[in-house]
């Protein structure tokens, strides 16, 4: 019962744009033609100045991405990030207020989002629960935990973290852009040489691809699935030491709904939501487009910023359409 | 016999499931360089003493020696560094990755800790070249059929450094130049020392290939034999532990139907899946449909259930005109569907017997009429008794059955509804012959008290035992209607699907 002959001709793949470059494409797409409308109808809008204010806003935000972009390949979801990303801020606040030098302070901010991350993965793998209900709980866990600490938001005087906060790195023509988006450079790099050239990265997307398959092609699905989560708990972190250079505060009430921004950018730079299939480049036009949308309201200067929201809910309507079209052509 | 050493030992080993004892003291032994079959029915126990060995399962008794020392491992990952690999009946590989990720995954060529993509690639290829096999290994593996799929998997199964290679049935979907394919490949590596551990349900293969054989029957050993030893008869007598009446019962051909035309389809077809098609199934006959894998027999099975919607033509039931716009409407005409994938699209696995055979009688009377629990228990024991449905506890996860008990589950389920048209699909592949037989039985009494059968089989033999008349499909067309009369023989048929016609 033969559906194509194996002894002799050489089996072709359908030849076309690879199928899986397709989603990102139609981001970047999307992206270019943003800011082209946005040139067109605003003055002094088309600047390469504009594209990296949407960085120095939101390099928090592309390093929790990332992380997320981890957790959402490997077939699972992250919720607890927003929180993480508070309790961070807290943390940090809290222990520079009562005159701990920063490098510790750091150092033990990223443990602890790096643990509760690792923790979370260890319930998902071993009690085999959804990963939406473990995050979840970690969610209210971390967001409680940075209220007990304090309700009231608590500001950051400290030199170094000051001295981030306002650090200009110039570049060539008048462009210039904060520390923390030379971090959140980093970061990318390194997430996309770890999903792309090491064997944690492939068993990331074997995972995601299928748990019983990679459980039975003798993967490491216990490390990996736990190792996703940590990653992820440790991009939050991260992301909550950035914010603490952006806001120069800690607050219970920072990053409210961040994990939602978060998968919205993962799933417009095409990532499945299944698992899988998706690049880190994705992400990283996904967490573009969401800052340029606000950027072109906020230069439309009429609208109410819950534009932002629309619009970024309309977007997701369509790309997950775009997913639904593109993964039942190929069956 | 004076062989060396056996690589590997099993003995004793017991494996108990909630409600099923899957393995009772079972010995089983492994010598180097040779190809050994694992022989019995569906449910003897031969995939939970694969799973047992490559440490998906822990034991409840008995120890495991490899090269003489004791071993148990923690997984597939254990099982596979020590040199034992797995190849399953299912494909286990990642679609979405390439071909050569799914060969080299977990074992990348690196240099300086980073995954060498052209080595990779490059060594893809040499090593499915060496299975006569020339494909793009940067491709996604989900754009090759199963049949490539199955040997990528092998050719990973042979690239790690295997001792013991276990082949869980890896031809029940390939045709026959890849079976011999995979003999070429099989004997190479017998060759090279590697024992090889070999399931299939196909006899002629095992007697072709294997140089012994262990059979085991519900759980427990029966015995260790040289090929040569056993004839095919005494071999299935050993299986199930009888001897086969029931098919030499069936030799006969079929009588006639009697019956009036049930269901007639005019020009039904669905663009992209099948050509319009003109079907006349009667009354008490058995409708056979022939053709390769991919000829669009599912499809034609599937409109003719409202599984899918057709795009032209119509259908005319008892005479009157009806519309199957899904399978809600069909199941109200008295026409059940038994899917080919019986995993995926019919059971519920963490439901109970029980409870999956009332399903679908469930869904007819709809949710706020519950059905009594003493009909249920009645209907049940009904049709455990009838179709021999083992073990005989209702109440067990449906899981815990093997293959060919699902797939009786399955089919008592909508035998509970009386249909006047059952549709089966590939019923009894991967299921052993016993269960064959008595689901081929079962098939012929239900059309002799009149029910009206399209009976979708890639088995040629079986499709000309069963059938009254055999509709041979090729490329999404139906091409021929064959009588099944004394001139249809498998040749003939094979000719019909080959040509498209009898010649």
């Amino acid at each position: 019962m033969s559906v194509e002959s194996t002894a002799g001709g050489r089996l072709k793949a359908p030849v076309r744009i690879p199928q899986k470059f397709v989603p990102v494409l139609v981001t970047a797409a999307l992206f270019v033609a943003m800011f082209a409308a946005g040139g067109v109808r605003y003055e002094g809008f088309a600047t390469g100045q504009i594209v990296l204010n949407v960085f120095i806003d939101n390099a928090f935000l592309l390093v929790v991405a990332v992380g997320m972009t981890f957790v959402i390949l490997a077939g699972g979801i992250d919720l607890s990030v927003g929180s993480v990303v508070a309790l961070s801020t807290m943390i940090a606040a809290t222990l520079l207020k009562d005159g701990w030098p920063s490098p510790p302070v750091i150092g033990l901010v990223l443990l602890i989002g790096t643990l509760l991350g690792t923790g979370m993965g260890a319930i998902i793998h071993y009690f085999e629960i959804q990963p939406f209900i473990v995050t979840l709980g970690g969610m209210f866990l971390a967001r409680g935990l940075s209220y007990t600490i304090g309700t009231e938001s608590i500001p950051i005087e400290q030199p170094t973290f000051t001295a981030f906060a306002q650090t200009r790195i110039d570049l060539f023509a008048d462009l210039w852009i904060s520390p923390s988006v030379l971090i959140a450079a980093v970061v990318v790099a390194v997430a996309a040489y770890v999903l792309h050239y090491t064997r944690l990265g492939r068993n990331v997307y074997a995972v995601g691809g299928g748990e019983q398959s990679a459980l039975l092609m003798g993967l490491p699905l216990a490390r990996t699935k736990i190792a996703v989560y940590g990653i992820s708990g440790f991009c939050s972190a991260l992301g909550g030491v950035l914010m603490s250079f952006y806001m120069l505060s800690g607050y219970g009430m920072h990053a409210v709904g961040m994990e939602l921004d978060a998968i919205a950018a993962v799933v417009i730079g095409g990532t499945l939501l299944t698992g899988g299939s998706g690049y880190l480049l994705g992400t990283v036009l996904g967490v573009l487009v969401l800052g340029l949308i606000q950027t072109v309201i906020s230069f439309e200067g009429t609208l109410s910023p819950w534009w932002t929201r629309i619009v970024i809910g309309l977007l997701l309507f369509v790309f997950i359409l775009l997913q639904r079209l593109i993964t039942a052509r190929r069956r | 016999m004076a062989a060396p050493a056996p690589i590997l030992r099993m003995t004793g080993i017991g494996k108990q499931f909630p409600g099923v004892r899957a393995l009772d003291g079972v010995d089983f032994r492994l010598m180097p360089g040779e190809v050994h079959a694992l022989m019995g029915e569906n449910g003897a126990g031969k995939s939970t003493l694969i799973k047992v060995l490559t440490g998906v399962y822990g034991i409840d008794a008995g120890e495991i020696e490899l090269a003489g020392e004791k071993v148990a491992f923690s997984g597939p990952l254990a099982a596979q560094r020590a040199g034992i690999s797995t190849v399953y009946q299912e494909v286990n590989l990642c679609a979405n990755l390439s071909v050569a990720e799914n060969i080299f995954i977990g074992r990348e060529p690196r240099r300086l800790g980073r995954i060498h993509w052209k080595e990779m690639r490059r060594r893809a290829a040499a090593l499915l070249a060496g299975l006569d096999l020339d494909i793009d290994v940067s491709a996604p593996l989900s754009a090759y059929s199963l049949a490539v799929q199955q040997m990528v998997a092998i050719a990973r199964a042979v690239d790690v450094e295997a001792r013991v290679l276990i082949l869980d049935e890896p031809t029940s979907s390939l045709d026959a130049d890849e079976v011999a394919q995979l003999f070429r490949v099989m004997r190479r590596l017998k060759e090279q020392g590697i024992a090889i551990l070999f399931v299939s349900h196909f006899l002629d293969q095992i007697y072709e290939i294997a140089d012994r054989m262990t059979i085991l029957r519900n759980g427990a050993l029966v015995g260790e034999y040289h090929i040569s030893e056993l004839s095919q008869v005494e071999l299935v007598a050993k299986m199930i532990g009888r001897e086969i009446v029931e098919l030499e019962r069936l030799e006969g051909k079929p009588p006639a139907p009697s019956g009036g035309p049930l269901i007639e389809a005019e020009g039904l077809g669905r663009p992209g899946a099948i050509e319009p098609f003109s079907l006349t199934i009667r009354e008490g006959e058995v409708t056979g449909l022939a053709g390769l894998l991919g000829s669009g027999r599912t499809e034609l099975a599937r409109l003719l259930f409202g599984a899918d919607h057709a795009g032209s033509g119509s259908l005319r039931i008892k005479g009157a005109p009806a519309s199957l716009r899904t399978p809600r409407a069909a199941i109200a005409h008295g026409v059940a569907f038994c899917s080919e994938n019986r995993r995926a699209e019919g059971l519920i696995p963490d439901l109970s017997v029980r409870e999956n055979l009332v399903l679908a009688m469930q869904a007819r009377r709809g949710w706020t009429r519950p059905i009594p629990r003493r009909t249920q228990d009645e209907l049940v024991a009904k049709y455990v008794e009838a179709l021999g449905i083992r073990p005989a506890d209702p109440e067990i996860p449906i899981r815990n059955l093997s293959g060919g008990n699902q797939q009786k589950v399955l089919l008592a389920r909508w035998l509970i509804l009386e249909p006047r048209l059952l549709i089966l699909d590939e019923p009894t592949r991967g299921i052993d012959v016993g269960a064959k037989a008595e689901i081929q039985r079962l098939v012929a009494e239900l059309s002799d008290g009149g029910m009206a059968v399209l009976y979708v089989s890639a088995e040629l033999e079986e499709v000309l035992r069963l059938s009254h008349k055999v509709e041979v499909l090729r490329d999404r067309r139906l091409v021929a209607e064959l009588p099944n009369d004394e001139a249809l023989t498998t040749d003939a048929l094979m000719e019909a699907i080959a040509k498209g016609g009898r010649s």
